[in-house]
Parts: C-alpha cells; structure tokens; sequence
C-alpha cells in the first residue's frame, strides 16, 4: 500500500495497539462479571485480571530444571503474536498503516504460530499434564484452524477481497440485504471463538480438572512474569477474536482511522465490546460444558457451518 | 360414463366393506364387487374398441389402447384373485392367523387397491398417477403386513421405506418434468401434467431436463417394477403378505408401474431422440433378468421363488419396452398380459398347496398330485407355462423378444438365453419335488378354488396358439402409440 | 448481488435456513428435538411458499401454504408427540455413523446436489430458481438421515422431511404443481403418517422395541 502515511495515522494506531493491550484484561474481566452475575454470585471485581497480572509480575518466577530456552521464550513470542495481531486488526479505524499489513489468512497464521509455540512450551517439560494439554490443543486447532479460514473464506466472497480492513468496509456499506451466508458464518465464528479462546463448551477456565482442562494444562508449569505474559496474552486473544468478529459481522461505526474519528471509534468499540462480552458470558451461562471427547463434533459443526455458508453464497448469490 | 363407474365400484365396495367386511359373506360381496368392476372394465374396453381413444372429465382422464388392454387385465385378474381369496381366507380364519377386524381391513383394502391401480392406469395426470401409486403402495403395505406376524411386519416396513423413498424420486421426477412443460404449455391452466398435452409437444420439451427427469422417473417406479437393484422388498413382501395379495403384487401392481415407466419413457424419448430411455431400461431390465435367475437357485421359499422369477419377467418386459420398435412392444404387451394371467395362477395353487402343507418351505412339500391332482397339475403346468415351454403364450412373447434382441441388439440376446436357461432349471427342479413324491399334507376344511387357475392357464394357453386378431390388432395399435 | 429485491432475498433465506435445519436434524440425538425441527421445517416451507405466491401473484399458493402449517407444522408434529410419547421411543440409542462423519457426507451430498441443480436453474424462470439446489439438497439429506438411522420414528421423521424438500423443489422450481397434485400428495403423506403410526404399535408389540435392528430376519443367506 502506497498511500500516504502521516504522523496522525501512527498516532492513532499507536492509540489502537495500546488500547488493545491495555484493555484485554479488562475485557477478561467483564465478562467473567457478567457471568458472577448471570450466576448469581458477586464476582471478583472488573479489575481482577489487573490485579492477577500485578501479583504475578511481583513474584519470583521458578523454572523447571528440565526447561529449554524455548520454555522460556514462548511467553514472550506468545504476547509479540497477539499484539501483533491486534495492531492488524483493524479494531477502531480502516486505514491504520499497520491494517494493511497483512490479510485474514496472515492472521490465521499468526494465531497458529502462537498455538504451536504453546504446545510446544508445554510438552518441553515432559509432565504429563503438560503433554495431555497440548495434544487436547492440537486436537482443537486442527478443526478450528480451517473452520475460521472459511468463515474468512466466506466473508471474503462477498466483499471480493481477504484484507480484514477491506472486507470491513464493505460489509459496513452494503446495505440492507438479507446474507443467509453471512450468518452462517457469524455462527460459525462464534462457535470458533468459543473453541479457540478456552469457553465453556470446550474448556473451562476456571477449573483444573485434569480430566477436560486443555489452556489450564498447558502453562500449569509456568509461574510469575510468564505466566502473567501468558495470561495476557490469552485475555488479548479474546480481545482479538472480539474485535475480528466485530469487524466482519458489526462493522458499523468504524472510523477511517484519522484522529478525529479515532475518539467516535472508541466510543462505539467498547460499546460493542461491553455487548460482545455481555453475550459471550450469557452464552456460556447457558451452555454446559462438553466432554472432551465431543470436541471434535463441536468444531465439526462449525466447519460445517462455514462451508454451508461459502456453499450457499455460491449456489444464492447472497 | 363407464369410466366413472367403473372408478367409482372399487371406491364403493372399499367404503362398503370397510363398514361389513367382517361378515361371513364378505368374501362374496368382495367377489361380487371386484366382478362389477371386471364388467365396467369390459364396457369401457367395447367402447374404447369401437370408438377410439376417449378423454373425459376435463381431459383429466384418458384412455387408448394402452392403457384399456391394461384396465381390462387388471379389472379380470382382481375379479378372479378375489374368487380365489374367498376360500383361502377362510382357511386362514379357520386356522386363526387372522381375525374378523383383519379380515375386514383385508377386504376393505383389496378393493382401495383395486381402486388406485385403476386411477393409475386411467388418469391422465402424470401427477394424479404419482399420487395414485403413492396410494398402491399404501394399501399393499396394509395387506402386506395384514398377519402382524414379525417377519410381516419386517416386510412391509421394508416394503414401505424402500418404495417410499423410490416414490420420492418419482415425484421429483414428475416435478422435473412439470418444469419442462410448463414453459412449453404454460403454468396458468393446469394442463401442462396433462399426458396427452404432453405427448403432442414432447419434441420441445427441454432435453436436459428431460433426461434427469427420466432417471429419477425410472428409478422412482422402478423400484416398485422391482427392478434390480431397487427389488429388495419384492421378495419380502410376496412372501410374507397373504397369497392373494402376492398374486395381485405380482399380476398387476408390477405391470401398473412398468405402465407408468413406459408413459415417461415415450415423452422423453420424443423430447431427446437419442435412445437414452431405452438404453437405460434396456440395462436395469437386463440386469434384472440375470441377477433374478441366479437368485433363483438360492430360494428355500415357493413364494419367494416365485417372487424372484416375477422380478426376471419384468426385467424381460422392461429390455423389451427398452428396445422399441412395433414388434418388440408387441412382444412386450402380449408378455405383460400372459405373465400377469400366469403368475397369478400360480400363486393361487401355491397358495392352496402352502396351505395343505402349513409351510411355504419348499423342502416340506411333497406330494402334491396325489393328494389334489387339481392342485398339482395346477402347479406343474403354471410353473411350464411361466418357464416359456410351447404352446404357452409365455413362450410366443419370448420368442418374439428373443428374436428382436437377436436383430438389434445381438450382444443381448445370449445373455438373456443364459438367464432364461438358468431360471427354467431351477424353477423346473424345485417344482417338480413339490409335485410328485408322497404326500405330506394335509386336508382343508375349505374346498380350494381351482377354477380361476386353469381359467388363467386356459387363456395363457389360447394366446400361446393362437391370437385372435382383434386382440393382435389392438395390440399392434398399442405398440405403436409407444413408438 | 445486494439489488435482489426483499421478497427474494427472504425466500433464500428460508432456503438457507431450510438446510441448516436439516444438518440439524442429522445431527439430533433426541427424537422430541427432531420432531420440532421437523416443525420448524414445516414452518420455514410455509413462510417461503407465503412470499413466493405473494412475489408471483399466484393465489393457489396460498392455499398450498395453509395446507403446509396445517399439516406438516401442526398436524404432524402433533401426531408424532403423542406416538413418541405414547411409545416412549424418545432417544436415539446409536448412529450408525459417527456425527462428524455422517456431517461430512452431507456435505458432499450438498455439493453434489447443487451440481445437479445447476443446469436446471439456468433455465428456470422462477425468482426463486437459486433455490433448487437447496430443496435438492434436502431431500438428498432426509434421505442420509433415514439411512443412518435404526429408530423406526427417526426414519419416519426423515421420509416427511424428504417429502418437504420436495415441496420446496417444487415450490422453488415451478411455483408448485396443479392444485389436484398438491392436495393429492398432501392426502398421501397423512395417510401414510397413520398407517405408519399403527405401524409403530404392531412392530413395538412384537419386538418390544422400536429399534429396526429387530427387522433383519428376512434376507438371502
């Protein structure tokens, strides 16, 4: 892209990064508020994950005497990935400069990177839970991987093109026309975000139970400022994912990413977001969670999902 | 007039014994109605003969050649069946295999099916003769599983869920087929099902839509031809459901869906005139012949034996509508009509046979000319004439097909003999332990009806020898309205 | 793509969520759930038959749809509750195929029906001939249905949902057939539903189950 980069556009995607960064945890936080309220229970606060990643930073981090560096260097590839996917994503306006860095399928990748290096990190040690987390990780990815290249697939049909700001914009100006397959792959990502970022149907953050954890086994060995890493980038990814699907299936109100939109954007961001993880805690309120073992139907379904949609857009048009 | 009353006496006689059918003269009031519609049918048949194809109530029914030969063999064949029922069902009363609430569902249900087949032949409505054998194969399922016996039921659910899949496809096939019309014919009457509209425009018809059309057509109603490889239920449902309803199977439900496959087959045919139609009919009817004759040898069952070989004659009849040609379809006619008399024959004296013996198992059949010469004879000479032995009408129609494949399509023509080889043996070998030997049976309390049988065989054997030419003409003008 | 008119734009959205609904009911363990998407089915056909005769100008259509929420959203459904109930045959025991699996084959039959229905809709004249491929397709998934599954009421519940994939091909294809032939078929499926109804109750008294496991006696040795 040529087009003419000022010091107001890095500016203002200096503004997107940070607020991805910073307001991750708090996303993290909402909706496990909304959830203690769902539930009936008070809830730690909005601004317990803050106080976690405090504590742990705080702490003296002990490393196993069987670690490879690569143990302790996939934290910090892990959170470099995520903000690296959040500066691409175009969360507040289209024309960042980083927007255009990279596509969705780019961006698939990166969030695979960062699945490979995890899986990698917890099978280093040679606990068994650390290897039982990895191979439930893979397991997952496998379907959720092509699942969320079709939902991207199907998007990118009707917008005539695979840059996330682009299929943005046009979703946001198409009009009132009803897109059965658009839905369906609204459903299917969502089912893909549930998968991916370790909710309720497929995981449950919350627990250790050695039985169904997958995210939980896998950094069971890490402590203190890796751990904090690793939890902030677990609570980035959410905001990514939120921020993806924002993008694709809620595109209104996006800015063209100059600074005088910028502040509007914001304001319709976390509007958006506060609804997004209010649905997401009602969704998982609702929801039991699955056997591991029906994993793999789940994420099938979401497949499926996404091909229908790519399917009927191609059979309907729409 | 005769067309409406002739519809309307088997719609009566199904209300009528729906309400008395458990009566001790239910059998006769059954026979007695099955006989009205025979006479209808005849009255429609003298009228059609003397003056020519008729359409009637708005074009909504239509009757030619074709389908009066059809009528008037459906309308005889049900007529005699029901002579034959009288006793055997008495017997199965009497053996207590059925109660009266059954025997009134039986009776009830014979003429219903009576009833769609003859809506069937006479519509002109691709549509109505869809919903028509929908509704066949809803009475056989209800007479199929009439014994509530396990194995009945496994029949007919079997009988049901494969023709009703196979009836789905018809029905697409015939939505297929209103697409292509309609653009010729216009949606606005409802004249584009109409096969007589159909016919006159069959060469616009679109090609491509035509030709899926007649595959999911033939598949559709060729299931319930029981074409191989869709027969799977044939065999259960003769074997299971009481005889009559295996003799009116095989002797009319079979030919009622060979009609509606032919009626396709001549509108796509016009549409794509590449042999396509006939080709494929050509292969499902070939195969149908030999996979039925090696199934043949396989068969502990009489009925099932007798099943398979119904499958191998329709498969015959299907290769020869398949080929074409004024002799051919000649042949094809003439086959359909003796098979149908044959075969009903022969389910009758097996029935009665079965029946002495208390077994359908072939093996515990012995015997049967010294205890009912009748019976026996019955038997012996069905089972020659259905093998195609001179001078049966079985073996002048299959002489002629023999011939015709022998002229056009030489490749066919030996494996067909192969098959026909292949049948007869088995057949012959299984009939004839049957027959001869000591006896193993029993006596009945019921005297058999044996006249219906060798009325059948009587008429296979005039039509062996000889033709009457009104007959011969009429068939000649029925072979040549299928082109 | 986004110019269709509405009236159109919603007929593929029932379209779509026609199918949906029948991945739905491949999926469905439960056969109370089954019967309500079969429901839905119907309701959705309904919906889609009211919009194309109100695009078309076609009143007979009308008539179509009324038959349809009587008889497939009402009457059915209705019908089935209670034989479910009566029967107790409530859950599905065992797939014959896994649900991934039989997920996957429907797929390839979706893509395998929209093949075939491609040289038909080019010349179709219908604003709804994108359909077609979609009705195909549901008639192609009713029929995996019925043959992965071993409850005599699931294989019921398919045959109806082929029948309505039918329906809709027909609806999508030609605007409907003759008035004579819709009703025709619409007697046909009723009466079909009671005698298989009876039917439950003969095969559940003889083998104390509905499962069609029992129904395997008759075969060629």
């Amino acid at each position: 892209m040529n087009h003419v980069v000022n010091a107001g556009a890095w500016l203002a995607q200096l503004v997107a990064v940070t607020t991805a960064i910073a307001a991750a945890p708090l996303l993290m936080g909402w909706v496990n508020q909304c959830r203690a309220w769902l539930q009936n229970r008070s809830g730690a606060g909005l601004l317990q994950p803050y106080r976690m990643l405090r504590k742990l930073l705080y702490k003296d981090a002990a490393i196993a005497s069987a670690a490879s560096p690569l143990f302790r260097v996939t934290p910090y590839i892990l959170f470099g990935a995520m903000v690296c996917a959040a500066a691409v994503i175009p969360s507040l306006g289209t024309t960042l400069p980083f927007t255009a860095a990279a596509d969705t399928i780019a961006l698939v990748g990166l969030f695979a990177l960062a699945r490979v290096f995890i899986a990698l990190a917890a099978m280093d040690i040679g606990t068994a839970f650390g290897s039982l987390g990895a191979r439930r990780e893979m397991l997952v990815g496998f379907l959720a991987e092509p699942a969320l290249l079709m939902v991207f697939f199907t998007v990118s049909l009707i917008a005539h093109s695979t840059a996330l700001p682009t299929m943005a914009q046009a979703l946001a100006h198409r009009g009132a026309a009803i897109y059965p397959s658009l839905a369906f792959a609204a459903v299917a990502f969502l089912m893909v975000l549930l998968a991916e970022n370790a909710r309720i149907p497929i995981d449950n953050p919350a627990t250790h139970l050695e039985l169904t954890m997958i995210h939980e086994a896998m950094v069971l060995e890490y402590s203190a400022r890796h751990l904090a890493l690793i939890e902030w980038s677990a609570a980035l990814k959410l905001f990514n994912y939120c921020c993806i699907g924002l993008a694709l299936f809620l595109p209104w109100g996006l800015g063209a990413g100059d600074w005088r939109s910028l502040v509007p954007a914001l304001g319709f961001l976390t509007a958006k977001l506060a609804v997004a993880g209010a649905a997401l805690a009602l969704i998982e309120t609702f929801s039991a969670k699955m056997r591991i073992f029906r994993a793999p139907e789940f994420l099938a379904t979401a497949f499926l999902l996404a091909v229908l949609g790519l399917l009927v857009h191609l059979l309907l048009g729409s | 007039m005769e067309l409406l009353i002739l519809l309307c006496i088997p719609l009566l006689g199904a209300v009528l014994l729906a309400l008395v059918g458990e009566r001790d003269w239910a059998p006769e009031a059954n026979s007695l109605m099955s006989f009205a519609t025979f006479a209808a049918g005849a009255a429609l048949t003298v009228r059609v003969i003397g003056s020519g194809p008729m359409l009637a109530f708005h074009e909504q029914f239509f009757v030619d050649p074709f389908n009066v030969f059809l009528v008037a063999l459906t309308a005889f064949v049900g007529f005699t069946t029901s002579l034959f029922s009288r006793p055997y069902m008495r017997v199965e009363q009497h053996h207590g295999r059925l109660n009266r609430s059954q025997l009134r569902l039986y009776h009830s249900m014979y003429q219903l099916f009576t009833f769609t087949m003859l809506l069937a032949l006479l519509t002109n409505n691709m549509g109505i003769l869809w919903v028509a054998m929908e509704g066949a194969t809803l009475t056989t399922v209800l007479l199929v599983s009439l014994y509530r016996t396990p194995n009945g039921l496994e029949a007919a659910w079997k009988y049901f869920i494969l023709c009703g899949v196979g009836i789905a496809q018809a029905l697409f096939g015939t939505i297929l087929l209103y697409f292509a019309a309609e653009k010729v014919l216009g949606a606005e009457g409802t004249t584009a099902l109409l096969w007589t509209h159909l016919n006159q425009v069959k060469g616009e018809l679109e090609p491509v839509v035509l030709s899926l059309a007649f595959v999911f057509l033939l598949v559709g109603y060729g299931t319930k031809v029981g074409l191989v490889p869709l027969h799977n239920w044939l065999p259960d449902a003769h074997a299971e459901g009481p005889t009559p309803v295996s003799a009116v199977l095989s002797g009319l439900l079979l030919n009622v869906a060979l009609y509606a496959v032919v009626r396709c087959k001549v509108l796509v045919e016009g549409s794509l005139h590449n042999g396509m139609a006939g080709r494929l009919m050509m292969a499902f009817g070939l195969t149908s012949v030999v996979v039925a004759a090696f199934f043949l040898w396989r068969q502990k069952d009489i009925k099932r034996l007798f099943a398979y070989s119904s499958i191998e004659h329709m498969g015959i009849v299907t290769f020869a509508f398949g080929m074409g040609g004024p002799v051919a379809n000649f042949a094809a006619l003439l086959h359909m009509t003796v098979h149908s008399l044959t075969k009903s024959a022969i389910f009758f004296a097996v029935g009665h046979a079965a029946q002495k013996a208390g077994t359908q198992m072939i093996e515990q059949i012995h015997g049967l000319l010294k205890l009912s010469p009748t019976v026996g004879w019955g038997l012996m000479l069905g089972s020659l004439a259905i093998l195609g032995l001179p001078p049966f009408g079985v073996f002048a129609s299959e002489f002629l097909i023999l011939t015709t494949a022998m002229r056009d399509h030489p490749w066919a023509a030996p494996i067909l003999l192969l098959a026909l080889g292949v049948a007869f043996a088995a057949i012959f070998s299984r009939v004839q332990s049957m027959v001869f030997g000591e006896p193993s049976l029993s006596r009945l309390p019921h005297a058999p009806a044996l006249l219906p049988v060798f009325a059948h065989l009587l008429l296979v054997l005039a039509l062996g020898l000889f033709i009457p030419p009104y007959l011969a003409g009429w068939y000649r003008l029925a072979a040549k309205l299928i082109g | 793509m986004a110019n269709l008119p509405l009236s159109s734009q919603i007929i593929n959205l029932c379209a779509a969520v026609l199918l949906l609904v029948s991945f739905a009911m491949l999926s469905q363990r439960r056969v109370l759930s089954l019967v309500q998407l079969f429901a839905l089915q119907g309701a959705v056909l309904c919906l889609s038959t009211i919009t194309v005769a109100w695009t078309a100008g076609r009143s007979e259509l009308y008539v179509s749809a009324a038959v349809t929420l009587a008889l497939k959203v009402l009457l059915l459904p209705y019908i089935l509750h209670r034989l479910i109930r009566a029967l107790n045959a409530r859950w599905e025991t065992e797939l014959l195929l896994n649900v991934p699996a039989t997920m996957l084959v429907g797929l390839l039959l979706v893509i395998f029906s929209f093949g075939l229905a491609q040289p038909i809709s080019q010349l179709a004249a219908t604003v709804t001939r994108s359909t077609l491929g979609i009705a195909i397709a549901v008639v192609m998934l009713s029929f995996l249905m019925m043959i992965t599954r071993r409850k005599a009421v699931t294989q019921v519940i398919g045959f109806l949902a082929m029948e309505n994939g039918l329906f809709f091909a027909a609806t999508s294809a030609t605007y409907g057939m003759p008035m004579v032939v819709e009703l025709g078929v619409a007697l046909d499926v009723l009466v079909a539903m009671l005698i298989l109804g009876v039917f439950f109750f003969q095969i559940r008294e003889q083998f104390d189950s509905l499962d069609l496991r029992n129904l395997e006696a008759l075969k060629e040795e």
